[in-house]
């Protein structure tokens, strides 16, 4: 659960997003869910010209991403931190077909975090994808995020490029444990 | 598992024999024997060939049924790659494409690698996975008379979703290599479909 102050803000900034990806002719959105991404996913699923579809594993949206561009479209994958690691290997299929490839990344494990389990992956999100030759971009504040998407849509698929967004977890807000 | 007990079917027989006719079809293979099958059979701007990405078939197949609707998408794939990504079954039953296929090649090994046997070998049922996926039909072939029936509902857009687990005889044949260069076979499969690099 999402303390009280937070949903608001959140709900705000993820409806500036979606609107962003609208924009940018996004027609797939492959997901593993992250709180963080809920509103996203909940824009996603409700519009006529989006397909959303929920992964088992995050390295599925790679695949995903890359048959959706095969057949002349456009997608992007959304994903928590802990999911990068999972993609690593299948990255590779980014760096050899070169295709444009755009993820947004919650990050977990890296502010006010209960789950010590999250921080091993949050700690080397960003280099990770960086050795598979990804772009990393990060936004702090919310105020900044849809303005970040927008532009990293840009260099993507106007430049044929890998690139990710990561939010930053402090944006998200505290996850409640104790109720 | 001794061969014996093995399908005498032949994959480079079983291949043209999916492929002959093909029309629209859009295909997608598995890295290792079935690229090399789906080769074999014929190049074509319209099959999209994996040398990397193991266990990504299914999932690149469905990304693609998903933007070409109107177009029948096959995956072509092995047991062995099949099984590293056996989650997208899963994903493709939950979204459940009406033109899309997949048809594994089931040697019961892993053929680039010294023939280790995989887990079909071991009691692992792929078509009864696939059926518990949600796929509309699963069928396990082990006749060449059974290939044409399969290979009819393929072709179709709207026959929903289709897994056929295709037992074959394990045989290390020559190989015949499609292109391994990732941009050109991406760039050959999209100009096909009208799509020119950027």
């Amino acid at each position: 659960m999402l303390n009280k102050e937070q949903p608001d803000t959140l709900d705000i900034w993820s409806d500036q997003v979606f609107d962003v990806l609208l924009a940018a002719d996004i027609k797939h959105v492959a997901y593993v869910p992250d709180t963080g991404h809920a509103r996203l996913i909940e824009r996603a699923i409700e519009e006529p010209s989006m397909e959303a579809t929920v992964l088992t594993t995050e390295e599925e949206g790679v695949g995903l991403l890359l048959g959706a561009w095969l057949g002349g479209e456009r997608g992007v994958l959304l994903m928590q931190s802990s999911g990068v690691g999972n993609c690593i290997n299948t990255l590779s299929l980014v760096q050899n077909c070169r295709f444009p490839f755009l993820t947004l990344v919650t990050m977990r494990g890296e502010w006010a975090e209960f789950n010590g389990w999250q921080t091993p992956m949050a700690k080397v999100t960003a280099q990770s994808l960086e050795l598979m030759d990804v772009l990393v971009y990060r936004a702090e504040q919310s105020n900044e995020a849809a303005e970040l998407v927008s532009a990293v849509a840009d260099t993507v698929f106007n430049g044929d490029l890998a690139a990710a967004v990561l939010f930053s977890q402090r944006m998200i807000g505290k996850k409640e444990w104790a109720k | 598992m001794t061969l014996e007990s093995l399908s005498s079917l032949e994959r480079r027989k079983v291949v043209p024999e999916l492929l002959q006719d093909r029309g629209d079809l859009l295909v997608v293979t598995g890295l290792g024997s079935p690229s090399y099958d789906a080769m074999a059979a014929g190049d074509n701007d319209a099959n999209f060939y994996l040398w990397g990405g193991m266990g990504s078939s299914i999932t690149i197949g469905l990304g693609l049924a998903l933007a070409q609707p109107e177009r029948p998408v096959l995956v072509l794939t092995g047991d062995g790659e099949m099984l590293m990504g056996m989650g997208a079954l899963a994903t493709a039953g939950a979204k459940h494409p009406r033109n899309l296929n997949i048809a594994v090649l089931d040697n019961e090994r892993y053929g680039e690698t010294g023939m280790q046997l995989t887990h079909t070998a071991h009691g692992v049922s792929l078509a009864e996975l696939a059926k518990a996926c949600n796929f509309d039909r699963t069928d396990i072939i082990t006749e060449m008379e059974e290939i044409g029936p399969f290979r009819q509902q393929m072709q179709s857009t709207d026959a929903g979703l289709r897994f056929a687990q295709i037992k074959i005889k394990a045989e290390n044949l020559e190989k015949v290599l499609p292109s391994r260069d990732g941009v050109h076979i991406k760039n050959r499969f999209r100009a096909h479909l009208g799509f020119q690099p950027l």
